[in-house]
């Protein structure tokens, strides 16, 4: 771990922030906290479909009629302007067909991370900054260090039990030096974040949270992938070859997944199986036992880093997941490829999903996982 | 602050806001026997007398709504259906595609619902219906159509449409022609008798009285079907309890409105040339919308198109300075739409991203245009910069 110097806060200096504004609650408070310290602060709420549902019930997403009704009425309790910009062809383009071209791929994207590199800090930043705005704010809990030399770097939230840095990995230290969370020195449960919001006389307190991928308004990827993909019945092998089942789709598998397999023949030793290879060549699923997801290392392509790219081999904490526990690694960059190296083997790691390389509290920078390198039998994906 | 919005919506007088606090310490249902019944209905029946004379029309030609909006979809479906159950033929709705959306969304939904076949009239490049175009519409077949309408000025681009000319040429074919005049109160001379037109529609909140109330201007040989049921006020074609403190309110602006229409008309014309001026001499390559003669386009009204900037955009720049426009289009989940009135007059979409409506009223003055000349070269080059996404 290298020591950082000296935290600063939020430059003293009040910037012209346009706060990004979903409709929920995070990024409500962040918007408010960012003009309590007086930043001049413009709302915005990103119209992220080309065709909004209107009042959804149930699952909640950021694409909604009722979610941009509640951005504009927080943006008018806290007394800034508020607009709303239609980015939905930049969403499309950027996340919404590469989401599917991932899964199509036999990879599991994440597409918010996605988002955050193309929507949220680069179409939304640039025209901000074309337009006169120092800074984005967003509710992300994370926190933005600028060290003595005014470079910045990117670190975990202050609550490691809401730390979202791992979808903020792909920012470079320029993107960075934009950004604005208000939320990441946050040390308090969701429930303190409401209280906040209700506080502030804020409507959204008590909006429920988003948990589903934001243009799946159901919920329901498979299905959402089946309408895009259409279905394409497949095998499901076992780690010899033989075939267990049928799947309409190779893309609608994960590497680690168990449930939903509905595999007719029961495992020899009559454990639980799990996908461990997606072939979408050949259309197959193979599955196997846990102990065969075992992964000790990966190989990860478009790396991005938050500062001066690291040079040779080094030792670092790496997350796999947005909600992944840290695991120590050696890394490696080499001709534009991240070469990872997991002290201990960890489980399911599946390609298309980010690798965020962390020096202790800092994110050092991420890389979409390519390939892995089995413990066991099962060839690399 | 420039507010430069006031086709939006404009401040109400203070003269209109006293009749309003005046009415509202009142008791009475005009529908009452009783003697504050008898007063409510004197007032009321005083303001209809007042707006009758502002507007050129009978006293009983002016039918009370909650607004514009309302007054629109009362003339459109309400003769629609009227037209249609006496004679069944009677389907086509011939509307311009430059309408106010209380126009254009309510025949599209008879169009949707109710059989109408709807046919949208040509314009021109300045938005422009011409009487040749309706006759041509209604010669094709005079025994199908059921209404017409064609705004008296349009709320976007200012374009003031030839509404005695049409109303002749919808007369020789005894087609009812229905005008929405929202934007047209106050700003050019309105005679509802000489007019020819079967129907118009006023609103209060556009003259300087309050917001959700309006009328419809109804010849006396019309009753639509009402849109809403009820009591049977307002010759059975609108019912509901009459708001007696807005009534009076509307009359006191509505009369004031037409009693200072020439001078609004000359001043204001005047600070709208100088404002159009000064954007021209900041930005040389905008655009002016609508008719460049002061003659074919409201005195309050200056619309531009800004090439390669979005107009939010360049709403967000101004605001920011305290110049408060409009895009002047509609708006779609709060998505700004490209404006359909400038579609309509064959303007390519990504042009019609780039629209800024100033539009003028009772209050503005020489320093808001000065504001806006100040501002509006930087806020151009800097939404340029920013381009469209």
């Amino acid at each position: 771990m290298t020591e950082t110097s000296p935290r600063t806060e939020n430059p003293p200096r009040p910037l012209r922030v346009l706060a990004a504004m979903s409709g929920g609650v995070d990024s409500a408070v962040a918007a408010a906290r960012a003009a309590e310290a007086g930043h001049d602060v413009t709302g915005v709420h990103l119209a992220l479909s080309a065709n909004p549902q209107s009042f959804r019930t149930g699952a909640r997403g950021c694409c909604t009629i009722e979610d941009s009704r509640d951005a504009r009425r927080a943006a008018d309790v806290i007394g800034i302007p508020f607009y709303v910009w239609d980015l939905a062809e930049r969403f499309r383009e950027d996340v919404v067909e590469d989401f599917v071209a991932e899964y199509e791929a036999g990879r599991t994207p994440n597409p918010c991370l996605r988002c955050n590199e193309k929507i949220k800090f680069a179409a939304l930043l640039d025209k901000a900054l074309a337009l006169g705005f120092d800074a984005v704010c967003t509710g992300h809990y994370a926190t933005v260090v600028t060290r003595e030399d005014g470079s910045r770097e990117l670190h975990r939230a202050s609550d490691m039990a809401k730390d979202q840095s791992y979808v903020l990995g792909v920012l470079d230290e320029r993107q960075l030096a934009h950004a604005l969370f208000p939320l990441g020195d946050t040390l308090t449960t969701k429930d303190e974040i409401r209280a906040e919001a209700e506080r502030r006389g804020l409507a959204v307190a008590k909006k429920p949270d988003s948990h589903d991928i934001c243009f799946i308004a159901d919920g329901d990827t498979r299905g959402f992938l089946a309408g895009r993909l259409g279905t394409a019945e497949g095998d499901i092998l076992d780690e010899a070859g033989q075939k267990v089942g049928t799947h309409e789709g190779a893309y609608g598998y994960t590497i680690g997944q168990r449930k939903g397999l509905r595999i007719g023949t029961p495992a020899a030793d009559g454990k639980p199986r799990y996908v461990l290879d997606i072939s979408p060549v050949d259309n197959t699923v193979t599955v196997g036992p846990a102990a065969a997801l075992d992964v000790t290392g990966l190989t990860a392509i478009r790396p991005r880093w938050c500062g001066t790219p690291p040079e040779g081999s080094g030792r670092y904490t790496a997350q796999l997941r947005a909600h992944g526990e840290e695991t120590p690694v050696t890394a490696e960059v080499r001709e534009g490829e991240l070469t990872v190296t997991f002290d201990e083997p960890v489980r399911g790691v599946a390609p298309g999903q980010a690798v965020v390389l962390y020096d202790g509290s800092r994110v050092v920078g991420s890389a979409t996982i390519a390939a892995t390198r089995r413990a066991g039998a099962v060839p690399a994906a | 602050m420039a507010y430069l919005d006031h086709a939006a919506t404009t401040p109400m007088l203070p003269e209109a806001v006293e009749a309003m606090s005046a009415q509202l310490t009142r008791t009475g249902n005009a529908s009452s026997l009783h003697a504050a019944g008898r007063r409510a209905r004197r007032t009321a029946e005083e303001a209809r007398e007042t707006l009758a004379e502002a507007l050129g029309a009978r006293p009983s030609e002016v039918v009370i709504t909650a607004g514009g909006t309302e007054a629109d979809n009362l003339a459109v479906k309400g003769l629609y259906w009227a037209r249609r159950a006496a004679d069944p033929r009677r389907t086509r709705v011939l509307a311009s595609p430059v309408e106010h959306h209380a126009v254009l969304d309510a025949v599209h939904w008879l169009g949707e619902h109710e059989g109408a076949t709807v046919e949208y009239l040509p314009v021109d490049t300045l938005g422009r219906v011409h009487p040749e175009a309706l006759r041509e519409a209604l010669a094709r077949n005079p025994h199908d159509v059921a209404l017409a309408t064609v705004m008296w000025a349009n709320n976007e681009i200012g374009t003031v449409q030839p509404v005695t000319e049409l109303a002749a040429v919808a007369a020789e074919y005894e087609i009812p022609l229905h005008a929405d005049a929202v934007q047209a109160f106050g700003q050019l001379p309105l005679e509802f008798g000489a007019s020819g037109l079967a129907a118009a529609t006023v609103s209060g909140h556009k003259i300087g009285g309050p917001y959700g109330i309006g009328a419809l201007l109804l010849g006396r040989q019309y009753t639509p079907v009402p849109v809403l049921h009820g009591g049977g006020q307002e010759r059975h074609v609108r019912s509901g309890t009459l708001d007696v403190p807005a009534i009076a309110s509307f009359a006191v602006a509505g009369q004031l409105a037409a009693q200072r229409r020439p001078r609004f008309a000359e001043e204001i014309g005047a600070l709208r040339d100088e404002l159009v001026a000064a954007v021209h001499a900041a930005v040389p390559d905008a655009i002016l919308g609508g008719d460049p003669d002061p003659a074919g386009r409201l005195p309050a009204n200056a619309h531009f198109t800004f090439p390669g900037c979005e107009g939010d955009s360049l709403l967000l720049l101004l605001d920011a300075q305290g110049i408060e426009c409009s895009t002047g289009s509609a708006c779609t989940a709060g998505v700004a739409q490209p404006s359909h009135v400038l579609l309509a007059t064959g303007t390519p979409p990504d042009l019609a991203r780039g629209t800024l409506r100033f539009s003028l009223g009772h209050t503005s003055t020489r320093a808001d245009v000065e504001a806006v000349a100040k501002a509006i070269g930087p806020a151009v080059e800097r939404a340029r910069n920013a381009g469209l996404s």
